[in-house]
């Protein structure tokens, strides 16, 4: 489903990502874990063009784009399209409503009709349970709340695969959960998800294959019982034994 | 000092302060207020068109609009109004004192306006384009659907006070020959010697309309506060 080859992001004289390969397959889970300026967020935004690559080739299912040339408008959106994003601070729009907001991309984007995009934005309400507050604007509700929204919003995008950007890391202690929830329940339905998180008790409950990312390089990759049952990399276990402690 | 019925105010000081206010109230009516709104409305489009080619990434657009805002503010409404008025005929281009005027007013608001706009623009967080973009968006979309309505919102309160302002600021077009409120005032004063008397009949006068400004205003920053936590 994603492929990426060589993946190189400059900024400025600082590189922050140096040549990252990575596969994930259709309906996989991955997390990538690793410190705060690994790049893991950067290789994330990548996959939605949010940062543009200095270099390399991003694939996600039929569409394939090499970053070693200027890209194109149309491909970068069509490269967008591909995928959802769910952002750290949610970016819900605060002058419209929770409806408002799932069903802005469906209706103004991708010109569906608005009734059907209210019928579809109200399932995909439901099912992250807020359904109640669909006419709420965001600023009454709370941060969990607010991050289920805007999974909700990413997902009546119909995207091929959800991009996860730390989605609980503003998040009080107690909503965290019911965002974990959402996102399980997405996996188990077979959804694609590349997930930058803290969360590691969901990377070993949902993820398929846990990264660790250190200094813009992926350092090892593998199963969630392999990588933290028995970390091969000295840099792993180390971060492991910081963030367990 | 006369000092009868009402005490500072004689009965022929009264009649005059009742007889001149129509004329007054219609320089208002007829000058004051429709070219308070057109310039407004002009002064806005120019004023977004300008903001939008200083956040642009494209360096002429920005040029024109450095230039364009530093020339504006940079020297006084009444030298742009004479320049228009007063200067232009002489290079034949002779226009009359209305559009003079709205010319003239509609190119300052729009360069101060611009910079209120640029702010609130910017004042956005960035956030909110990248949700935008992530749901697909392009910049036009995003700009018009997530960006301005949340701007228009910021820049309200400045832009009141800059309409509040154009208000009082029309009182320069009676110096290019336009017959609003305060060249109604000047007429009426320069033949009847009362300076005092109608020059603050047209203070009030003035007071009274950015009074109901003011009130219009509040009801419209009163309805943005809907979507955000008090």
């Amino acid at each position: 489903m994603i492929t990426i080859e060589n993946l190189h992001k400059q900024f400025g004289s600082l590189e922050v990502l140096k040549g990252i390969n990575l596969k994930v397959e259709k309906g996989k889970v991955v997390v990538i874990i690793g410190p705060s300026g690994s790049g893991k967020t950067t290789l994330l935004r990548c996959l939605n063009a949010l940062e543009v690559p200095s270099k390399g080739t991003i694939q996600i299912g039929g569409l394939k784009i090499d970053f070693s040339q200027p890209a194109d408008k149309k491909a970068i959106s069509a490269l967008r399209r591909k995928s959802g994003m769910v952002f750290q601070q949610y970016n819900l729009f605060p002058h419209k409503t929770v409806l408002e907001n799932v069903i802005e991309g469906p209706v103004i984007v991708k010109k569906e009709n608005r009734q059907a995009a209210v019928q579809k934005a109200e399932t995909l309400l439901e099912k992250v349970g807020l359904l109640d507050k669909k006419d709420a604007y965001p600023f009454s509700l709370s941060g969990g709340q607010q991050q289920r929204a805007g999974i909700a919003r990413a997902l009546a995008m119909e995207p091929e695969v959800m991009l996860f950007d730390e989605p609980t890391s503003a998040l009080d202690p107690e909503l965290v959960s019911g965002v974990l929830n959402v996102m399980k329940e997405l996996a188990e339905e077979g959804m694609t998800m590349v997930v930058v998180t803290h969360e590691m008790r969901f990377a070993r409950e949902a993820a398929d294959e846990v990264i660790f990312m250190d200094q813009g390089v992926i350092v090892e990759q593998g199963r969630p019982e392999e990588l933290f049952g028995d970390p091969k990399h000295g840099r792993t276990r180390q971060f492991l034994q910081l963030i367990q402690s | 000092m006369y000092l009868n019925n009402l005490g500072f105010i004689s009965n022929e000081q009264l009649q005059l302060a009742q007889s001149s206010l129509l004329p007054m109230v219609k320089g208002a009516l007829y000058y004051t207020i429709p070219l308070t709104l057109i310039t407004f409305c002009i002064g806005l489009v120019l004023a977004l068109v300008t903001a939008l080619a200083r956040i642009s990434s494209i360096k002429p657009l920005q040029w024109i609009a450095r230039v364009y805002v530093s020339a504006i503010r940079g020297t006084p409404l009444l030298v742009q109004l004479f320049i228009i008025f007063y200067g232009l005929p002489s290079v034949g281009i002779t226009i009359n004192p209305f559009p003079a005027a709205i010319i003239g007013f509609s190119l300052n608001v729009g360069a101060y306006a611009s910079e209120i706009i640029r702010a609130a623009i910017l004042s956005i967080p960035k956030g909110q384009w990248e949700a935008a973009y992530a749901i697909g968006m392009n910049y036009m979309q995003a700009l018009r659907r997530i960006v301005l309505p949340q701007a228009v919102r910021v820049s309200v309160p400045p832009l009141s006070n800059t309409f509040i302002s154009l208000v009082k600021d029309t009182s320069l077009a009676s110096l290019i020959l336009v017959t609003e409120l305060f060249r109604k005032a000047q007429e009426i004063a320069s033949t009847t010697y009362e300076f005092m008397l109608l020059y603050v009949e047209a203070a009030l006068l003035y007071w009274a309309i950015c009074f109901i400004l003011s009130v219009i205003q509040q009801k419209i920053e009163g309805r943005f506060d809907k979507y955000v936590s008090r």
